[in-house]
């Protein structure tokens, strides 16, 4: 179509707006006054009311923060501080710039890191992660059966697999011994 | 309280949560009464956003009833039904007096490059989201906007953040009437940029996906043209052939860093992650527009380092335009288009689900199994009523 080189007269105009009468409210923000805005720079505000600068939340956990800033903002969140191996890494990341590509590959190791040591909690509190439920498992054996039963039979496959690897390596140590 | 708990990637659990509480006298507490799961969520479920510490509780689209109200709280009271902008933002700093909520410079300490956002790692400033029965709303008599009154709860779970970002993607492309606009992406957001390109006077909608039943969606819903990638050759050549050899006007980018399509990326970005997740939409925006015409970005990308054509760009004398919706901006026309019928958001939503099942959920939306285009999060004893007055009584 193309046709946004010339400014469409007004016949071009009714012509285009017939055109487009069976789309709902086709053309209804044409006028960019109507526009929620352009998001460019513009003032004053479209806030209802004056608002002050906030409070400073005060922090009663680790908040880290970015080398960019002089401090943390006035208001964060305080889930999940960090802790650990996984934390001790997220420290590290926090000594360079975001600028910097060590921080995000840092901060994305870390989280593999936590990834282990939350599994390692689990299992210390004698909870054994339930795998298929959090991976959604029931809403693939309703919704892709046939994909499940892919996956179930690599799954045996592998585990199949590993077993025959291990049992002559068991057999060579029960004849050493 | 029951929330969603991210465990790493591809694993998630319903488990029992301690209560939020207020941290701030600009805080409230809110009881939520619907909870989505985006596109965007999927990058965190998938393990591509860094800083997802494990134990966080996902959801930055939601509604709910104000429990309880810091001190400072003038302008919002227990009782509300409020929809809440996926932004967190002060409306004081410098970039709020501007209006860019999205870029809010008082909310998030972890990165200057992004403002705060509920349940969105803590590269978005460590808040949990809405995926649970009560979540904790910073900066509340600014953010929130009370439901009007008739408004159906799903429309108002989809005006925090799924509409006003397809909006803003269609504005920021700065369509002119007649233009012709290529939308990448059948997922929400890109099917509320079509709808939305047509309100700015949109000449032709393309949209461009590889699943059929998005396409389908996408063509009965906002009455385009659509393009299964899968079946033509080179996006941008095609893109050239159907528009009088010159390119789009307008090519927007609503998929982000996991678009399927490209070999090199997908190896490069998503599985190696030695660049900030696939940059094949950006590749296809930038090479399928015409000269002088406009790139708009609202998917989400990985920090830093990306290789995209910058070169062709210049040569090109594009305009690119991105951001996070500035959701707030938005919500009173937006308000306005869903009462007069020009939009019907919650048409997108395929699925309501209890949060209690989050973790089949996401698996179902992730692997885009029964034809789920949108999910919605329902808490327990949150009511299934249509409208914010009927969840009220």
């Amino acid at each position: 179509m193309n046709t946004s080189f010339t400014t469409p007269g007004d016949e071009d105009r009714a012509a285009s707006r017939a055109r487009f009468a069976h789309i709902v409210g086709w053309g209804a923000d044409l006028d960019r006054a109507m526009r929620p805005g352009v998001p460019k720079e513009r003032t004053p505000p479209r806030l209802p009311h004056p608002v002050e600068p906030p409070q400073q939340q005060h922090a009663d956990v680790e908040v880290l923060h970015s080398t960019e800033r002089p401090g943390i903002t006035p208001v964060f969140g305080t889930t999940l501080p960090p802790s650990g191996l996984s934390g001790r890494l997220r420290r590290a990341a926090f000594r360079h710039s975001e600028n910097d590509i060590r921080h995000w590959m840092m901060l994305l190791l870390a989280d593999r890191v936590q990834m282990g040591e939350a599994l390692c909690s689990d299992l210390a509190r004698g909870h054994v992660p339930n795998l298929y439920a959090e991976m959604g498992g029931r809403a693939e054996l309703r919704h892709n059966p046939m994909g499940a039963a892919r996956k179930a039979a690599i799954g045996i496959a592998a585990v199949a697999v590993l077993c025959m690897v291990l049992k002559p390596r068991k057999r060579a140590r029960r004849l050493r011994g | 309280m029951l929330a969603m708990n991210y465990r790493g990637p591809y694993r998630i659990r319903a488990v029992q949560k301690q209560e939020p509480e207020i941290e701030h006298p600009g805080d409230a507490i809110v009881r939520v009464t619907r909870s989505c799961i985006c596109g965007s969520d999927l990058h965190l479920y998938h393990g591509l956003v860094p800083d997802t510490r494990i134990g966080s509780t996902f959801g930055h689209e939601f509604t709910g009833v104000v429990e309880a109200v810091g001190p400072a709280v003038q302008h919002l009271k227990p009782g509300d039904h409020v929809l809440v902008p996926f932004n967190i933002f002060c409306g004081s700093c410098y970039f709020c007096q501007k209006e860019l909520y999205s870029n809010c410079h008082a909310t998030n300490p972890e990165a200057t490059a992004v403002g705060g956002i509920f349940g969105y790692s803590h590269t978005a400033g460590g808040y949990d989201g809405g995926q649970a029965e009560y979540v904790r709303v910073p900066m509340a008599d600014v953010g929130p906007t009370v439901i009007p009154a008739d408004m159906h709860l799903d429309d108002a779970v989809l005006l925090t953040d799924a509409l006003p970002t397809g909006y803003q993607a269609a504005e920021m492309g700065g369509i002119d009437e007649g233009d012709t606009v290529v939308i990448f992406g059948a997922g929400p957001i890109g099917i509320f940029a079509a709808k939305s390109a047509w309100l700015l006077g949109a000449g032709r909608v393309i949209v461009v996906d590889h699943l059929e039943y998005r396409l389908d969606f996408v063509r009965t819903y906002a009455q385009c043209e659509t393009i299964d990638f899968k079946q033509v050759g080179d996006m941008a050549m095609h893109i050239k052939k159907i528009t009088d050899g010159l390119g789009a006007d307008v090519c927007i980018d609503c998929v982000g860093c996991e678009a399927a399509g490209n070999f090199a990326q997908t190896l490069l970005g998503i599985k190696l992650k030695l660049q900030g997740g696939a940059a094949t939409v950006l590749h296809w925006c930038i090479n399928s527009v015409r000269k002088g015409g406009t790139v708009s970005i609202v998917g989400v990308y990985g920090p830093t380092f990306n290789a995209i054509p910058i070169g062709n760009a210049v040569n090109k004398g594009l305009t690119l335009r991105m951001n996070q919706a500035s959701v707030k901006r938005h919500l009173p026309r937006l308000i306005e288009h869903i009462q007069a019928g020009r939009i019907e958001p919650r048409r997108v939503i395929t699925h309501h689900v209890d949060l209690a099942d989050v973790a089949d959920a996401y698996h179902l939306f992730s692997s885009k199994l029964d034809n789920c285009i949108k999910t919605v999060l329902i808490p327990p004893g949150a009511p299934r009523v249509a409208t914010a007055t009927a969840a009220m009584q």
